[in-house]
């Protein structure tokens, strides 16, 4: 004695944002049911677990109907199975394509291939993810990247112009689709305390100073790569470190302007020239692809490890960054300084949000 | 040579992938109309093809216009096998061909495929050039105008009502020809569905020419079904109700409260000042027919006859009444009018309505039910390719129909149906109806010039309770009933309970508001052939519907309550068992006498245990009708009790139920406290079948708070609709096991069946409170051996729950109301525009909110050029603003509805009747979703198709939309799957009051779309 077959379509789709949100996370429809219940769902509606039961499947099962349209989000405006009002459309999209950022960190800079989709399992066991919800994020990746990657025009608008998602959330995509392309160094342990949401902070910033759409956006400007040309510039920095007058001309100036302000002067004095080393060598090192793809690593091993070593305050980074950058432009002999502050304006809003435990 | 068919293929969209190794499509369409085929050129390697083709010109005669559907067959183009077919669309050309209705069909339809489902969209324009023929032998019936609509469609006024037209055709049903041996599934489909088109034409067709000989211009309450009879044939038969239609020539002018929402016409009308002390009187005394019929038990029942056991209870009551009403005969003028009525409807051989709410002073008095079944055997059609056979079987049934009906004293039966349920080789044929006295001026032409003036008639527009008074003879009651005066007027008498098959009056007088009763049962009968199985059938009948019955009546004194609308009666026959589902709305009519609480008698008073637990099971029923009326607000006035007439206990083999007056006893003046001094209905336990019965009784739930349900048009009592609407159709099938069922544990499984799926209904829409689900309406189904099918279609409506009924007219709401319409907004997706060239931008549609700046930009332009061309300027533009980012969206809303109205708007035009048959078939059942993957996916892609045909004659919604027919079959083990439904509406264009107030003079002449071409 069984239900042979239960189903329930209204003219107008009726869903349960709460039922698509675990539909999303990928559990089963006994999960679901479970979770509703612990949910107190039936304690707003008198009802049956039976009733819960089935009306969980239904909703999984438009879900299900409804997942290819959303594939490709403009096609669900203009589809003809669904009756669904527009804010209910754009609330299906921008939900499909949410993702935890847990997910997006482990994720980032890796290549959306097959293999790494065949890896999702230990993604999901470490995160906690369920695999089925890894897959739909990795796949939302994979798909978003593929429908971009060729594009011209800004990245952002492209995305949210093909998949009709808010701003926010193209953004977040944004920084996917970047750290995918340049496939960033993400993984090591050093760089585990960093965030998904730090990285996409830094992504903005590559994004809109570095590359070539950034210089002339709507130029056959490309958003996803870094711009050769400014990459092959920065070599022209090496003079920072390598004119031995310009460095301690430099020091003097940048000292001079700290004094009294930040507690670890003594430090910064006394490291000054490392640090300044650093930071120009990684410059100078992004012609090449893998150096590019270690920025992140580079930043944080020979900049931001020795600061916190010396206990170096936010605040005091940031005024020692700040008088870093600007004071290059009072050195006589240094000419490249529209290169300069490209490269050092992301470095320091970089380093600055890099700068936590 | 009368008409000139035009297509135009423009574009498809979505389409699928036909070619795996480019991942493309190289598509071209066929188009064909009977037997002319034209074709487009192929669009190589595009899912998104742009044809853009000529006008394809079909000349043909009119009557093939009516017949045949415009065939579209989108293929891809093979240079090296044969062409692969993606899909099919099937339009029907005949909302074109009246001048009323669309002018133009233009819009994206579904590519359907009976294997695939949907494949993609097609964008496609048709127009039809009629010449007008004067051959007076003509064989079409173009511009009659068809309405599923129940009631006269709203903005028409009936200047007559001519009756009842019926037609029946026949053919051989393709799925068990020959042929179907060595054809594909999907071959076989096609020929079905294109048969089932062509036939519908032809029936539709053959109707028309009926009405036009009756003088008519429309069919109303249009009823087609389908009889998959299997061997013998496939059956399409109608019936309707001709009429007269004018259209009203104003829409501001044409406000009465019919064309309104509901919400404005219930005002509390005057107490009759009227006296009007004999509306009634006999019938003449036609002698009854009496016929025999091979297995047919053919039962009828009378409103609410505890009696309706006995078969053909009526039938002897020939003559009854003839004489006792002569002494109370009127004034001549009535004597008159009566008389025109009677022949008026004498003319007529079956003098039936298919239509269940009427005009103001056109429905006089309602006798009771009439309903009538027959059993018939398929094997033995003499000639199953000729529909005599058949139509005889209809003719019988519909005399028997009559001949109750004239036993009531009535001379006409309204909310009539016809149904049938075949397993194997039995046919149950059923026919219900609910008699009544009618109006004749709706009724004859000319001859009451001299009364027209409504003063005159002594009969004014009947007050709240007109209907109610019997139209029998008291004094020869053709069943026990007791009759009072009328609680509301006093002057006429009543009987104690009412029981229709129509929509409550709108005038009508209730105290409280109304609910939903279903009776429910099975019975198990052993397998049987041939003529046996028949017998066994038709000796199971009459106990079915005693019982059904019963249950009703138990039901309805236990919500307190005294009338029923809507009775449907269903009976479903299986190889081994039948199903009876009773629904119906039951309401308190203040003109009737309050009814009276039901009480339990023990059959063995000695046990004290057994006292103990009848009177616990007493004092259960009375906190359920105590609590019932309370939350259905029934609160009948005091009134003095007059009873007259006398119930006549009658003798019955099984007697658990009659009546008492035993007001004496303790129990009863218990009763007293919540139910006044009417006589209970008394229960008697005599076996464990009456203990079930009780404890069903008592384990329905009711709705939750918040939540009204009903199976009629609106629901009685709730009158401040507001504008929430969610239209659906909730399938179940329930597989029963092998397990050796008795009746009792088959009416368990079968009650929880339907109460679990109003409680997932209740809670599926739970976000609507506090909202109705009206015109419920339930089919069962016994598709095989150990499954029931249960299939619901309704509508879930908001209402205002703290608005008094008053307020709503009232200015003060005006902001309220707006509130809602704004709400209501957001889900208008702006109209599709004919002339966009859908070449534009594929992307241009994807606009995210970041762009909004601009996607208002690019609204603009386009919401003046919709201005041009959509009939509903202001609205139209307005909602299009309102869309915010996503204006670049393309599908226009499409609202489905069973009733014939939407709250808060009023309909402007009638665009044509949507009569659809689609069969979906899978071998891949596991792959879909399993059986209710399938299904689901089937009925989404229906309402797709429906929404689509309606969109492209230019309208916003269907209105009296029904699923007639979901016939599903499976066969898991081979992993195959076949559904067959049938969906009928009418296709409409809406506005909402509030627009209507904006633009004062619509205007009338322009019509969808306009004539634009690309």
């Amino acid at each position: 004695m069984s239900m042979e077959l239960d189903v329930f379509v209204g003219n107008t789709m009726l869903l349960d944002e709460e039922v698509y949100k675990l539909w999303l996370d990928g559990y089963t429809v006994g999960d679901a049911v479970r979770l509703r219940l612990e949910g107190g769902v039936l304690q707003e509606c008198e009802a049956s677990e039976e009733v819960l039961h089935s009306d969980t499947m239904d909703q999984f099962r438009t879900f299900q109907m409804c997942e290819r349209f959303l594939h490709c989000p403009s096609k669900l405006a203009n589809q003809l199975l669904f009756q669904i009002p527009p804010h209910r459309q754009a609330m299906l999209i921008e939900r499909y394509y949410m993702f935890d950022s847990g997910f997006a960190r482990e994720l980032l800079g890796k290549k959306l291939s097959k293999g790494t989709k065949k890896d999702l399992d230990d993604v999901s066991a470490k995160t906690g993810i369920t695999l089925k919800s890894c897959r739909r994020q990795f796949d939302n990746f994979k798909r978003v990247f593929k429908a971009v990657e060729e594009l011209k025009g800004p990245l952002v608008e492209n995305i949210q112009h093909h998949f009709l998602l808010s701003d926010r959330l193209a953004r977040d995509y944004a920084a996917v689709v970047f750290f995918a392309n340049s496939r960033f160094e993400t993984g090591k342990r050093k760089l585990q305390y960093l965030s998904f949401q730090d990285f996409a902070f830094c992504a903005r910033q590559l994004i809109s100073y570095w590359t070539v759409g950034s210089v002339d956006s709507m130029l056959e400007g490309m958003d996803v790569d870094l711009e050769k040309e400014f990459l092959h510039d920065l070599k022209d920095l090496k003079i920072l470190i390598t004119d031995k007058d310009m460095l301690d001309q430099h020091k003097s100036l940048v000292c001079a302007a700290l004094r009294g302000k930040i507690k670890v002067f003594n430090e910064m004095e006394g490291n000054f020239k490392n640090l300044s080393r650093a930071l120009v060598n990684i410059a100078v090192k992004l012609t090449h692809t893998k150096d590019v793809r270690d920025l992140f690593i580079d930043l944080v091993e020979k900049f931001i490890e020795p600061c916190r070593s010396d206990r170096w305050a936010v605040g005091d980074i940031r005024l020692f960054l700040t008088h870093y950058t600007s004071t290059a432009h009072k050195l006589d002999t240094f000419r490249h300084l529209v290169i300069w502050d490209r490269y050092m304006g992301v470095v320091k809003s970089c380093i600055l949000k890099m700068y936590h435990d | 040579m009368p008409g000139k068919l035009k297509a135009k293929i423009v574009a498809g969209r979505h389409l699928p992938v036909m070619d795996r190794a480019s991942d493309l499509t190289d598509a071209f369409v066929e188009v064909k109309f009977g037997n002319t085929t034209f074709k487009t050129d192929v669009y190589p390697k595009s899912l998104n093809p742009q044809w853009n083709s000529e006008w394809f010109k079909f000349e043909v005669d009119d009557e093939d216009l009516q017949d045949e559907p415009l065939q579209i067959t989108v293929l891809d183009h093979d240079t090296y096998s044969a062409n692969d077919a993606i899909g099919k669309v099937y339009i029907d050309i005949d909302p074109l061909l009246s001048s009323e209705a669309a002018t133009v069909i233009s819009g994206w339809f579904p590519i359907y495929d009976t294997i695939h489902g949907i494949r993609g969209e097609i964008n496609v324009l048709v127009k039809v050039d009629l010449f007008n023929d004067l051959n007076r032998f003509r064989q079409s019936s173009c511009g009659v105008k068809f309405f599923c609509t129940t009631s006269i469609p709203r903005c028409y006024r009936a200047a007559m009502v001519h009756g009842f037209v019926e037609e029946l055709v026949v053919n051989e049903d393709p799925e068990y020809q020959w042929i179907d041996r060595i054809r594909t599934p999907r071959a076989s489909n096609e020929a079905r569905q294109r048969l089932i088109s062509l036939m519908s034409g032809e029936l539709q067709r053959k109707i028309g020419l009926k009405v036009l000989e009756m003088g008519g211009n429309a069919v109303v309450g249009y009823l087609q079904c389908f009889d998959l009879e299997g061997e013998s044939g496939l059956v399409v038969r109608a019936i309707g109700t001709a009429c007269t239609l004018e259209k009203l020539s104003n829409s501001s002018a044409a406000a009465p409260p019919a064309c309104n929402s509901p919400s404005k016409d219930i005002k509390e009308p005057p107490f009759s000042e009227d006296p009007n002390p004999n509306t009634h009187s006999s019938g003449p005394s036609t002698p009854l027919k009496t016929q025999t019929y091979s297995f047919s038990p053919s039962k009828s029942y009378s409103r609410q006859s505890s009696s309706s056991d006995t078969d053909l209870s009526l039938t002897p009551k020939t003559g009854m009444g003839s004489g006792g009403s002569a002494g109370k005969e009127g004034g001549p003028l009535k004597t008159l009018l009566r008389q025109q009525t009677q022949s008026a409807l004498e003319q007529r051989e079956f003098p039936f309505f298919t239509l269940t709410s009427f005009p103001p002073g056109f429905l006089i008095h309602v006798g009771g039910v009439v309903s009538a079944r027959s059993v018939k055997l398929l094997d033995r059609i003499h000639n199953p390719d000729e529909p005599e056979t058949r139509d005889a079987w209809w003719e019988e049934i519909r005399q028997e129909i009559k001949s109750h009906a004239r036993a009531l004293g009535c001379h006409a039966v309204v909310g009539y149906s016809e149904s049938t349920s075949i397993c194997e080789e039995v046919c149950i044929l059923s026919a219900s109806g609910t008699a009544a006295v009618l109006h004749p001026k709706f009724m004859q032409e000319g001859c009451l010039d001299g009364y027209s003036d409504p003063s005159r008639l002594e009969e004014p527009s009947p007050p709240s309770c007109g209907f109610c008074h019997i139209p029998y003879d008291e004094l020869n009651i053709p069943f026990p009933a007791h009759l009072t005066y009328c609680y509301h007027c006093r002057r006429q008498k009543v009987p104690d309970v009412l029981f229709t098959t129509i929509d409550m009056p709108a005038e009508a007088a209730v105290t409280g508001k109304g609910c939903l009763i279903q009776a429910r049962l099975c019975r198990l009968k052993k397998k049987a052939q041939g003529e046996v199985n028949a017998t066994a059938i038709s000796n199971l009948l009459p106990f079915m519907e005693y019982e059904l019955h019963t249950q009703l009546m138990n039901k309805l004194k236990l919500r307190g309550m005294n009338a029923l609308f809507g009775l449907r009666i269903q009976i479903s026959v299986g190889e081994n068992m039948l199903v009876g589902l009773a629904s119906a709305t039951a309401v308190y009519l203040t003109a009737l006498p309050t009814p009276g609480g039901i009480q339990i008698a023990g059959k063995t008073p000695s046990d004290i245990t057994y006292e103990q637990h009848i009177s616990n099971m007493q004092k259960k029923i009375n906190d359920t009708i105590a609590k019932n009326k309370e939350l259905y607000e029934v609160n009948p006035p005091e009134v003095i009790e007059e009873v007259i007439g006398s119930p006549i206990p009658e003798p019955r083999q099984r007697s658990r139920l009659f009546r008492s007056h035993s007001e004496s006893s303790d129990e009863v003046s218990e009763l007293d406290l919540s139910h006044g001094k009417k006589d209970a209905f008394v229960l008697e336990i005599d076996d464990t079948d009456a203990v079930e019965d009780i404890h069903s009784l008592l384990t329905d739930t009711p709705a939750p708070a918040g939540f009204y349900s009903c199976n009629t048009e609106i629901m009685p009592g709730i009158y401040n609709w507001t504008s929430g609407l969610q239209m659906f159709t909730s399938v179940r099938v329930f597989r029963l096991s092998n397990a050796n069922l008795t009746n009792q544990g088959l009416n368990k499984i079968f009650n929880d069946l339907c109460e679990n799926l109003l409680k997932s209904l209740y809670f599926k829409l739970r976000s609507m409170i506090p909202c109705c689900l009206c015109h419920l309406n339930f089919t069962v189904a016994v598709p095989e051996d150990e499954l029931i099918q249960v299939a619901v279609t309704a509508v879930a409506m908001t209402f205002d729950k703290d608005q008094a009924q008053e307020n709503w007219k009232l200015g003060a709401d005006k902001t309220h109301m707006k509130a809602i319409v704004e709400n209501e907004e957001q889900l208008q997706f702006p109209l599709e525009l004919c002339t966009e060239s859908p070449s534009t931008n594929p992307f241009s549609p994807c606009r995210g909110t970041g762009l909004q700046e601009s996607a208002n930009a690019h609204a603009t332009p386009r919401a003046s050029s919709l201005e041009k061309a959509s009939p509903l300027p202001e609205g139209r533009s307005r909602s299009l603003r309102s869309t915010r980012s996503y204006a670049g969206s393309t599908v226009a809303v499409v609202k489905m509805t069973p009733l014939s109205f939407i709250p808060g708007t009023r309909i402007i035009k009638y665009l044509g009747i949507i009569n659809m048959f689609f069969i979906r078939e899978t071998t891949s059942l596991r792959e879909e979703g399993g059986v209710s993957g399938f299904l689901h996916a089937f009925i989404a892609e229906v309402f797709a198709m429906v929404r689509a045909h309606v969109a492209a004659l230019g309208g916003n919604a269907v209105v009296s939309y029904s699923m007639k027919e979901c016939v599903f079959m499976e066969n898991p083990n081979k992993n195959q799957a076949q559904c067959l439904i049938n969906v009928s509406g009418d296709a409409v264009i809406f506005m909402r009051e509030s627009e209507l107030e904006a633009t004062p003079a619509p205007p009338q002449t322009s019509c969808s779309g306009g004539e634009v071409t690309t």
